[in-house]
């Protein structure tokens, strides 16, 4: 008996060091305090190419200030799940990096720093920052959750040779030109336009922005859903049609969710492509600048009445500091740091990125044509996403709508007002407050 | 007992047909892999046109590939260790003796299957970070949380395939040893576990697995020290393009040590091990 | 449960038959009879002794935290709330009304996604397990290469899970894939179809699935496999029985307590199986394969309502411990003439 019990006594005594032995903490950015942890979203080729780029600022900053900063570089597949945890055990980061159109949903959970003009003062001052970028860091009239760090909007990219082939001698100006010179680049070897059919985000995006030219709003002032108005029919019918009508588009784009349309684009399947800054990724794939031109994302012909001048979303990356990190001050010197003119072209030019602040805008670093078209769009023809906590149910109802009338298109089915009318309607009713 | 040539057709045929279904997408793996990322990109072909190891070279720096499966080879192995002898134990309980609580317990460990992951996840999580405030220990972003939840996936099924397994084994060899004098301990041990290792052999296989393919945990439990290659697999798929023949090359590099685990596992399923043991 | 406890009645009747050896025994008798003493069932302290790891595991990982994300379900928990969840607002029933009201959107949504599940994960398992116990039963006799072949066939078991789904999602591509090259060689398909879009995708979660499952199925099954003694297989045989009949009288019988387990087991997974339709269809699944646990994930946790979120997890919850213990109970009425 006594045998017994001191065997299993003996094989659980057994487990703790086992797992013990299984065990290796790793380094979380301890308490010590000139230390800060830091997570940077993937914005390069690769994290570890991240990682490489940040290190060097990061000593930068320990010689300036003599704060430690531990960078880990999240993949975008994971970051949103590490955010949601980290705001929920108040435990982890003290810096992180956003997409700006979380921010609306990273203000409503009040873990973040919110940046009033106090906190704003800290970091250099509210108006250094882009206007539209900052705008897009949390709802309005209420402090913003974070600051702007790289900025980006959509251009229209397209390939020069492939234009020169088929006599257009220069980009679209409207969607009817593009729709024109679409059909002339589209035979049996190439398509007019790339279109990435599956990928929920950006469906939503072109989705905002072609509302906006029709006049319409997916949210109203109450910040209640307004998916299914004529307006937003209208907007999203026309970019389906691309697909459907107008046939510019190749049907398999309508599975594309992995960036198989820049491919296409860099391996001259296709002559056009809506993009945000993807001049980085070109290169990668062997296509170079002087291959491509980049001209803002065209207008309505004739706009109706209400109809915005707007061919983008105001897009980017911002910076946040948790309410939980036990280092503010340092916190809010590295966020000054990282929006400080030095860095901001370092960071922007390596990038491909456009400056979030204004001090540096006419900085020869972003001089390239890429560069200046986008700066165009972001200065003048960009809107911010709705700044609403439901924003990311927008983008998921509305961008599967999308999706869902890509793959009808695909398979050949007519995509009529109603069909659309219906998809969004149904979109509408699946959103919760 | 010999085998008809209908026997032996159906046989050949059957085991052709699903050894295809298996090769053609790990062909088109291996093809992958060595093609450079543009041919990857364009129209399949069996093979590469213009073969290349570069894929295979440049998977150890795009993403931190080694430290991955070391983390991954590090918690699979101690998950599959500890889940398996807890497991015997739980089901050498259940199936050998008859308790207060045995159904519970039962339809308890049952139940766990059937919620879906991302529930459990926030919890946890704030049960790690309350128990690393309260006793030091650091269960998450480490090898030893990991370790922890993994174990306790596999248990379930592992008790329940255990119990059934053990089952089978006649009562008579635990009667055999008794008479022996083998207390309930020594039984296990001696008479049922050697008995029953095709058994243990495949719910070890199977806690190994769980723990080495897991993505939900490991994408929010883990930061880049103690990462593992399930998750840090979606590295490749960056904000620039998705690395294929690299995804392809890595995944065929990290399988290889479990691939080589499984053949040499084979001879321990080999049959003859119960017949005649009661006699 | 599983298994009866078949001779344990003998065995007691053993034990408690036994008393206190008379002095003057020798050692080892006494000790034997020490041994059957303590076999006495139900007051014997082992059971609970050896459950106990088992216990507290499942208790702090998975018991705890479900009970807490059942109690999620009861409150408004959204992004507003998720730094302070005591704070939560206390919504009763309102999530699961949301859920199951089939006048809204969501409701019908759910229940669609629900019975696409259900054929899917009746197929798949259907699939694995007869491609396993083919392979099991196939592989039962020596050949030359036959390790060869089973370590081929766990491959897939063995690949990541994200290297094999994004493989199938490379061959199931509409221009580039493999699968319509063949197809168009083959001459079958009249236009290309799609596969990870429309209709076909349902087909082509399953095979993924089925790709990525039977491997477990037949390693069950192979092991079970060898616990069948050969004399009942050459009794049969001898008494006339062929393949399918030695199949159906002697292999499956056996097979039923191993069978049983790995049936409801792999029902509730593939159920559950988030990773395959995630990976395959690259966040959102069509409609056509919406799969209950990605549903449940783009329709609530995506957006952080976690609170919507739970109460579709315990009503799917439920929903699979009834299908679980009907199952059970079936099962469990033919077993027992058996023993």
């Amino acid at each position: 008996m006594r045998r017994r019990r001191f065997a299993t006594i003996a094989a659980a005594a057994l487990l703790v060091p086992a797992l013990a032995a299984c065990g290796k903490s790793s380094d979380t950015g301890a308490a010590a305090p000139k230390t800060l942890t830091y997570w940077a979203s993937n914005q390069g080729a690769s994290l570890e190419f991240d990682k490489k780029v940040l290190q060097p600022e990061l000593d930068k900053f320990k010689q300036q200030t003599g704060i430690t900063v531990n960078v880990e570089v999240v993949p975008w597949s994971d970051l949103l799940n590490r955010l949601l945890t980290a705001a929920t055990t108040r435990k982890g980061p003290d810096v992180v990096n956003i997409g700006n159109t979380w921010s609306a949903s990273m203000q409503a959970t009040g873990a973040f720093i919110p940046f009033d003009d106090a906190t704003l003062q800290a970091v250099g001052g509210k108006d250094r920052f882009v206007p539209a970028a900052l705008a897009s860091a949390g709802a309005a009239g209420k402090p913003a959750t974070a600051v702007p760090l790289y900025s980006l909007a959509y251009a229209l990219y397209y390939n020069k040779r492939m234009f020169a082939d088929a006599g257009i001698s220069s980009p679209p100006a409207t969607w009817e030109q593009l729709v024109a010179d679409g059909k002339k680049l589209t035979n049996g070897k190439q398509w007019g336009l790339a279109v990435e059919g599956a990928n929920v985000s950006e469906n939503a995006h072109h989705a905002f922005t072609f509302s906006q030219q029709f006049g319409g709003q997916w949210f109203d002032a109450a910040g209640n859903p307004t998916f299914a108005t004529p307006q937003n029919v209208a907007a999203v019918k026309r970019y389906i049609d691309l697909m459907a009508t107008d046939k510019i588009v190749n049907p398999g784009n309508a599975e594309y969710a992995q960036n198989q349309s820049v491919s296409d684009f860099a391996n001259h399947k296709a002559a056009m492509l809506l993009w945000q800054a993807v001049g980085s990724s070109l290169k990668a794939q062997n296509m170079g600048p002087d291959e491509y031109g980049v001209t803002p994302v065209p207008f309505l012909a004739s706009p109706p009445s209400g109809g915005r001048h707007i061919d983008s979303m105001v897009a980017g990356i911002n910076i946040a500091v948790f309410k939980h990190t036990r280092n503010r001050e340092a916190a809010l010197q590295f966020v000054k740091f990282m929006t400080s003119d030095a860095e901001q072209v370092i960071l922007n030019r390596t990038y491909g990125s456009l400056p979030s602040v204004k001090t540096v805008e006419d900085n020869a670093a972003f001089a390239a044509p890429e560069q200046k078209a986008i700066q165009q769009v972001l200065s003048t023809t960009a809107a911010p996403l709705p700044q609403v906590p439901e924003e990311s149910q927008f983008e998921t109802l509305v961008g599967t709508a999308m999706k869902e009338l890509f793959a009808d298109a695909a398979n050949g089915k007519a995509i009529t007002d109603d069909a659309v009318r219906q998809k969004l309607s149904q979109a509408q009713q699946q959103v919760t407050k | 007992m010999r085998e008809t040539t209908a026997e032996r057709y159906a046989r050949r045929v059957v085991l052709s047909l699903l050894a295809l279904f298996v090769l053609v997408p790990l062909f088109a793996m291996v093809s992958s892999a060595v093609k450079p990322l543009r041919d990857v990109q364009g129209r399949f072909t069996w093979l590469p046109t213009h073969p290349t190891v570069a894929a295979f070279v440049d998977m150890w720096t795009t993403v931190p590939l080694g430290r991955y499966l070391m983390n991954s080879l590090v918690v699979s192995t101690c998950a599959a260790i500890v889940s398996v002898a807890v497991a015997i134990f739980a089901a050498f309980a259940v199936s050998r003796y008859r308790f207060r609580g045995r159904t519970l317990f039962s339809v308890t460990v049952l139940s766990t299957q059937m919620f879906p992951g991302i529930l459990f996840l926030l919890p946890l999580f704030l049960i790690y970070v309350n128990l690393a405030n309260a006793t030091g220990i650091q269960l998450y972003a480490s090898r030893l949380g990991l370790v922890i939840t993994y174990l306790t996936s596999s248990l379930p099924f592992s008790i329940w395939m255990l119990v059934g397994y053990l089952g089978a084994i006649p009562r008579g060899l635990d009667e055999a040893a008794q008479v022996d004098g083998a207390g309930p301990m020594r039984t296990l041990f001696r008479v049922i576990l050697p008995t029953a290792l095709p058994g243990v052999l495949a719910v070890a296989v199977y806690a190994f697995m769980t723990a080495w393919g897991e993505v939900l945990f490991a994408s929010v439990m883990t930061d880049q020290a103690s990462r593992t290659v399930a998750v840090g697999l979606q590295g490749y798929s960056t904000q620039f393009l998705v690395y294929w023949n690299q995804v392809m090359a890595a995944s065929l590099v990290v399988s290889i040590p479990v691939t080589a685990g499984f053949l040499f596992l084979q001879r321990y399923f080999i049959a003859g091990l119960t017949a005649g043991a009661v006699k | 449960m599983a298994t009866t406890i078949g001779s344990d009645a003998a065995v007691a009747r053993r034990g408690r038959g036994k008393s206190t050896p008379p002095p003057g025994t020798p050692p080892a008798r006494r000790r034997a009879s020490a041994a059957g003493r303590r076999r006495p069932l139900g007051r014997s302290r082992l059971p609970y002794l050896l459950l106990l790891p088992a216990l507290v595991l499942e208790l702090g990982v998975h018991i705890v935290p479900m009970a807490v994300g059942a109690w999620m379900s009861l409150r408004e928990m959204t992004q507003f709330h998720i730094q302070s969840w005591s704070t939560a607002p206390f919504a009763g029933l309102r999530n699961y009304r949301a859920t199951l009201d089939l006048d809204t959107a969501t409701g019908r949504e759910l229940l669609h996604s629900f019975w696409v599940t259900v054929a899917f994960t009746v197929a798949s398992v259907a699939l694995s397990w007869l491609l396993g116990l083919a392979a099991g039963v196939f592989l039962q006799r020596p050949f030359r290469g036959r390790a060869l072949l089973r370590t081929l066939f766990l491959t897939p078991y063995a690949l990541p899970v994200y290297a094999a789904v994004i493989t199938w999602t490379f061959l199931f591509q509409r221009d580039n894939g493999l699968v319509n090259q063949v197809l168009d060689s083959i001459g079958l398909a009249g236009h290309r179809p799609f596969w990870l879009i429309g209709g076909n995708s349902f087909a082509a979660i399953l095979v993924v699935s089925v790709w990525r499952q039977w491997p477990f199925a037949f390693l069950c099954i192979m092991a079970a496999l060898q616990n069948i003694p050969g004399e009942l297989y050459e009794a049969a045989y001898l008494d006339g029985a062929g393949f399918f009949q030695r199949l159906r009288h002697v292999t499956l019988p056996m097979l039923r307590p191993m069978n049983q387990v790995l049936i409801l087991v792999l029902f509730l997974w593939t159920f559950n199986d988030f990773n395959t339709p995630y990976i395959l269809f690259g966040g959102s699944a069509p409609r056509q394969a919406d799969l209950i646990s990605i549903h449940i994930y783009e329709s609530s946790f995506h957006t952080w309502n976690f609170g919507q979120g739970s109460a579709m997890s315990v009503t799917l919850l439920l929903f699979l411990l009834m299908v679980s213990v009907v199952y059970l109970l079936v099962t469990n009425r033919r077993v027992r003439p058996d023993a």
